[in-house]
């Protein structure tokens, strides 16, 4: 026990990347036994990942299960591994989807081996991201999850996988590399120089340099999160991409651009912070009327999903901004929902196309008769993303308007009128696939089986539970939030 | 009298013989034949002047290396020859040129 | 005693998770436990009203609060409020919900998706209950949209019907546009005070830390959610399409209960809303009742005219509201529940004898439907204002109300106008339906001669509303045991009170008697030919059929715009977000074209021109290597000539 104790997260980041090492020795033909491997050493994170949650100490804005052991001393790297309320329900959801990724990835039928494991290599990547407290490590680990995306699209997608893996790649190589040099700007000219990014915190910054370094930074972050205009990546990746990748893309690594806000941005730049709200506020509204008419317009069920985690994306940011308790909260908290939320919807358009081969709503039509279990999740689904209350998004989302609106009234009030939009092109595309006339094409499609009921039943769960009872989530960021507002607004 | 110079005269024709041969005939053998002519004609000049000049065994000495390294150098080429009519199915030294650069 | 209003709630919501999960696998679909739960649920309301009552005090409150979200200094604890209006109102929901949930077991006896529907109504119930028992503006807003959602639910319920599934998706999607006003209002005042609950608010406001402009905005944003909800003008065009929803949902979500959430929420939320914003509310509630009522004369189909009805009597209680009667919106809201649910249920009894909704292919169903025909009588004498009908007082303090207000502010005449113009066409419209259905002569034998009277268990509760209808009204119970609470300031003057009372018994009898006589001279006795009227006042009758045309206008200019803008920007992303992508990496890609060319030409030239001429520069030695052994021979031995001549000379 003492073992795990003190090194919980260096277990929890690493025992994917073993269990890649176990997949690359097994035999490529003994195609099960790898998926078992896989399930294995993702189900033991998540084992981890819930103990972490169970001994996450919620009373304090202090980083706990720290682990600190220098790396390259000449530079002054360590390794320096731990976490606080802002990362903490991170890392819970990634093991989780994670796991249920790995389950919903059964069906993958060729490159068995590859998959698996560059998959379990991607989930240390992001496990890492949200565990690092050091700048370079974090940086390391955030170029980890690149590389097993880009192929995991590239090789595992559909017909236009290479250009959407190719964009998706330069986009985020972009951003990289613009935080590259914000990062190492930040070490030569702090004193004395570090990476520590909790030791930066400490540092005072002039005005002039939080800014350019807040902007470079921003883009890095803009462009993972996505906002408006560089969100075009998504869409074209989450076409191609499978439904598992589709899963851990939106689930996950939308989450890794606020997140840095979070981690990075606020509280090592507050002055820029400050400078930035207004605009940050203004793109999240933008974010979310544009990401909301853009679904609308849209006949693929997974590009109206991708569209629809831009503007739910864009709640994040809003509430963000306001730097307010309620708003920062929400927007963390609708960082955790619409990870649950969305990964449902992706895993739901899965099902769908694994029958159907292929996810033209309009090609669809009275589903509901068909496949009446598969349609009532489906319901749950979209009315969790379009803010049903009694469904986690809800309490996340008028978090981040009421915080918000504290502050920037016209823009909050413009960016309301997306909820109208968002439950416009859910319901629309409800009935375009679900109600009316069963499309007789379909009249032999099975119902939705147990494996996928295995990966959508605990997301569900946790959708209304949170619905209900937000406080096991929410409590675990109030203090770390409330620590970090007032870094930043003093 | 039979002097130095009649023995330096003939073995300057015999080189002379030689080394047309040599020049001119395209067969093979007959370019071999041409070379023994040389060296003996070199041999003839050994033992003249061992003769009448140095009075000791070196000259002969080098005239018996000649005749011996003669045999087993006509050996060779003709081993040559044969190897060279097998794979090219000619020995007229003249379309013999695989070493042209 | 509060305490009990726990259960009250609970209850329907696990009869919903029972039978969501397990209902098909229980006897008889389980629509027992949907029932019991309900009754329960009634039985408990009826305890607390008797409690209530007999206290007798209008100023009684309990409350209980939980807490749910606490973070640092931001909290939200919702808690539950009971006075005089929540238990009338638990009075009203549980009353027209159990009878429903009684009358259903008959109207959609095999049904295929029988246990989904008492499951929705569950549903539905724990959300209306919920809505009624919040003590704050976020657990409102949260029961708000959830019988939004079971609203959504049951009109869907038989998705298959294209129209159903158009008609839900609408209801939803209006109400919502509403909703975003009623968040506004919310987000407003909580930004202002940081207030959620009532009752801190109500203080807020009478401290005055809440007022003026503010207070007037946040005031009519909330009404936007009651506009939205209570099918007010301009968002009222959901209502009538949802009555392609089952009949006993359009009974009790779409006349009774839901749709007075909205004219709830302004009764509950009356201290907030300043003369500015009363006065928009008056008017837009005027104007509702009148339209809608004028549509009304018009439709053919039976649960339409009564959809109609429904806005225009929303209507009216938004106007009495406005006006200051904030005890004759209330009392309307009861009565009218309670005959409204009447009539939308017989109207669901002579659908499910006839099966079609089409009033022109009934006629003289009174003679096989005695039962329905007597209650739905009853039902339309009370909507109509005929004397000792419960409608007759609650829309006569209506009237008094209005009449009050415009001797006060003689500039809002058209008000009254509104008012007791729209009094006057219901009562035409409802009596022209009752003739049309149910006198003359059949006018499709067939449906009539498969026409049946409906079994007792749809029966008995119309007997049992039809009771209540005639009755709700008596003995001004509801004045003395509401009181006009704390806050209620708006209510004029007693004294002017007094002669606006009897000129409005006078106005309202008469306006009524008109509009009964006009229709029974017209569908009854047939002296007046309707087919004249409608040729002669042709373009009045189109523009009334199409219902102002309403549908049509949104379609042109908002839905049609608005997907026109979502294309705009699906193509902004495609083509110039996306150029600007794709261009860049051909640009880049040309780029490294140009260099490989340099690369190959340029620089690869130069080092290939050098080891050209190198190899150029070898070739004149190379020719001397002939490979014929004699030009050797010849060569050596000329050099050897010419070193010897070399020597010589």
């Amino acid at each position: 026990m003492d073992i795990i104790q003190g090194h919980a997260l260096t277990l929890i980041t690493f025992l994917p990347l073993i269990g890649a090492g176990v997949i690359l020795l097994l035999p490529g033909k003994k195609e099960e036994l790898i998926k078992y491997t896989a399930a294995f050493f993702s189900a033991l994170s998540l084992l981890i990942g819930i103990y972490i949650y169970w001994k996450f100490d919620r009373n304090t804005p202090n980083i706990q299960f720290v682990e600190h052991y220098p790396w390259i001393r000449y530079f002054n790297i360590y390794y320096y591994m731990g976490i606080d309320g802002i990362s903490a329900p991170m890392v819970v959801l990634t093991s989780l989807l994670s796991f249920l990724s790995v389950v919903a990835s059964w069906g993958i039928d060729r490159g068995v081996k590859g998959y698996f494991s560059l998959f379990l290599i991607l989930e240390t990547g992001m496990l890492g991201v949200f565990c690092a407290l050091d700048f370079f490590l974090f940086y390391v680990f955030w170029e980890v999850v690149l590389f097993p995306m880009y192929f995991l699209i590239g090789i595992w997608g559909g017909p236009k996988r290479e250009y959407a893996a190719i964009k998706f790649f330069l986009y985020t190589l972009f951003g990289s590399v613009l935080m590259l040099l914000a990062m190492l700007a930040l070490y030569y000219w702090s004193e004395p120089h570090t990476f520590d990014l909790l030791k930066l915190t400490k540092m005072r910054f002039t005005r002039t340099f939080q800014i350019i370094i807040f902007l470079a930074l921003f883009i890095g972050f803009a462009i993972k999160v996505p906002i408006v205009p560089f969100h075009t990546w998504l869409p074209d990746a989450h076409v191609e991409a499978p439904t598992a990748i589709s899963v851990i893309l939106a689930g996950i690594l939308l989450k890794m651009g606020t997140y840095g806000l979070y981690r990075i941005s606020y509280p090592i730049l507050p002055e820029a912070t400050v400078w930035f709200s207004y605009p940050l506020a203004i793109l999240g509204a933008i974010n979310i009327i544009w990401g909301a008419l853009c679904a609308m317009a849209q006949q693929d069920m997974k590009k109206l999903v991708a569209y629809s985690s831009i503007s739910h994306m864009g709640v994040v940011l809003l509430g963000m901004a306001s730097l307010t308790p309620a708003g920062m909260n929400g927007g963390l908290f609708q960082m955790f929902n619409h990870g649950t939320v969305t990964a449902m919807l992706f895993l739901l358009t899965g099902v769908i196309y694994d029958r159907a081969h292929h996810r033209d709503i309009d090609r669809f039509g009275g589903l509901a008769v068909q496949m009446p279990i598969y349609a009532g999740i489906t319901s749950l689904a979209f009315f969790a993303g379009l803010g049903l209350p009694g469904l986690n998004s809800f309490i996340s989302e008028a978090l981040c308007f009421l915080g918000a609106f504290n502050v920037y009234r016209w823009t909050t009030a413009i960016a309301t009128s997306g909820i109208v939009f968002t439950a416009g092109y859910f319901l629309w595309t409800y009935q375009r696939m679900f109600l009316g006339p069963l499309n007789t094409k379909y009249s032999d499609l099975p119902e939705i089986n147990g494996r996928e009921l295995f990966t959508l039943i605990p997301l569900g769960a946790i959708v209304v539970f949170l619905g209900i009872y937000p406080s096991p989530v929410l409590n675990m960021m109030t203090i770390t939030m409330y620590n970090l507002i007032v870094m930043v607004k003093p | 009298m039979v002097g130095l110079a009649h023995f330096l005269i003939l073995s300057a024709i015999l080189f002379c013989l030689g080394l047309f041969g040599v020049l001119t005939r395209r067969n093979a053998v007959a370019f071999l034949m041409g070379i023994e002519l040389m060296l003996n004609s070199a041999g003839i000049n050994f033992i003249a002047f061992s003769r009448f000049c140095s009075h000791d065994i070196h000259g002969h000495v080098f005239a018996a290396f000649i005749i011996v390294l003669a045999a087993a150098e006509a050996a060779i080429a003709l081993a040559i020859i044969l190897a060279i009519y097998h794979n090219l199915r000619t020995i007229e030294v003249d379309k013999i040129d695989v070493l042209k650069g | 005693m509060v305490n009990l209003t726990i259960p009250i709630l609970i209850l329907p919501l696990l009869a919903f998770t029972i039978q969501i999960f397990f209902g098909k696998r229980i006897p008889r679909q389980g629509d027992w436990i949907s029932n019991s739960a309900i009754f329960m649920s009634l039985f408990l309301s009826i305890y607390i009203f008797y409690g209530m009552w007999s206290k007798h005090d209008p100023l009684y409150k309990e409350s209980i609060v939980f807490d749910w979200i606490v973070m640092g200094g931001f909290r939200i604890r919702p808690g539950i409020i009971l006075d005089n209006l929540t238990a009338v109102m638990l009075i009203v929901v549980c009353v027209v919900s159990s009878l429903v949930h009684l009358y259903s077991i008959g109207y959609m006896h095999g049904d295929k998706r029988y246990s989904r529907f008492f499951a929705f109504l569950s549903l539905f119930s724990f959300s209306m209950l919920g809505l009624v028992l919040s003590d704050n503006l976020f657990c409102l807003y949260i029961f708000w949209e959830l019988v939004g959602l079971s609203s959504y639910l049951l009109i869907g319920f038989w998705f298959e019907r294209p129209a159903a599934a158009d008609a839900c998706k609408k209801a939803f999607i209006t109400t919502r546009i509403g909703d975003i006003g009623m968040f506004m209002g919310i987000m407003l005042i909580f930004s202002k005070t940081g207030l959620l609950r009532y009752e801190e608010v109500f203080e807020a406001v009478k401290s005055g830390e809440l007022s003026g402009f503010y207070l007037t905005l946040a005031g009519v944003l909330l009404f936007m959610g009651a506009v939205g909800k209570s099918a007010q003008m301009p968002l009222h065009v959901w209502l009538p399409d949802a009555m392609e929803g089952p009949t006993p949902v359009s009974a009790l979500i779409h006349a009774a209960t839901m749709v007075a959430a909205g004219v709830y929420m302004v009764g509950r939320l009356y201290p907030l809303f300043t003369p500015h914003s009363l006065i928009t509310i008056a008017y837009i509630g005027g104007i509702t009742a009148f339209v809608a009522a004028t549509i009304g004369i018009v439709q053919n189909d039976i649960k339409r005219v009564l959809a109609y009805s429904t806005i225009s009597q929303l209507g009216y209680m938004m106007l009495a509201l406005g006006v200051g009667g904030w005890l004759a919106g209330l009392f309307h809201l009861t009565t009218h529940a309670f005959f409204k649910a009447l009539l939308f249920l017989g109207s669901g009894s002579v659908i499910h004898a006839v099966h079609t909704n089409d009033i022109q292919e009934m006629g003289g169903l009174r003679k096989k439907m005695p039962v329905t025909f007597y209650t739905f009588l009853a039902g339309t004498m009370a909507i109509s204002g005929v004397p000792f009908f419960s409608g007759y007082y609650s829309k006569d303090a209506i009237i008094a109300s209005v009449i009050t207000f415009v001797q006060e502010n003689p500039s809002h005449l058209p008000l009254a106008i509104l008012g007791v113009g729209a009094a006057g066409i219901t009562a035409f419209y409802m009596f022209r339906l009752v003739y049309v259905t149910f006198t003359g002569e059949p006018r499709n034998h067939e449906r009539y001669h498969h026409a049946h009277e409906s079994p007792s268990v749809m029966t008995v509760p119309l007997v049992l509303l039809a009771i209540l209808s005639v009755i709700s009204g008596w003995g001004g119970w509801f004045e003395s045991f509401m009181g006009s609470p704390e806050g209620v300031h708006h209510v004029s003057s007693h004294n002017n009170h007094e002669s606006a009372h009897n000129l409005a018994v006078i106005l309202s009898v008469t306006i009524s008697a008109i509009g009964i006589v006009l229709s029974t001279l017209t569908y009854r006795t047939r002296h007046i030919k309707a087919e004249d009227m409608a040729e002669r006042f042709h373009s009045l009758y189109r523009l009334l059929y199409n219902k102002y045309y309403f549908d049509e206008i949104y379609y042109a200019l908002i839905i049609k715009p608005v997907l026109w803008i979502t294309r705009l920007l699906r193509s902004i992303d495609l083509v110039i977000i996306d150029g600007i992508v794709d261009g860049s990496a051909r640009l880049t890609v040309i780029v490294s074209r140009i260099e490989r060319w340099i690369d190959d030409n340029i620089v690869d030239g130069a080092v290939n021109a050098t080891a050209d001429s190198i190899i150029n520069m070898g070739r004149v030695p190379n020719r001397m290597q002939t490979g014929i052994l004699q030009n050797y021979l010849l060569a050596a031995f000329a050099g050897v000539l010419i070193i010897l001549l070399w020597r010589i000379i």
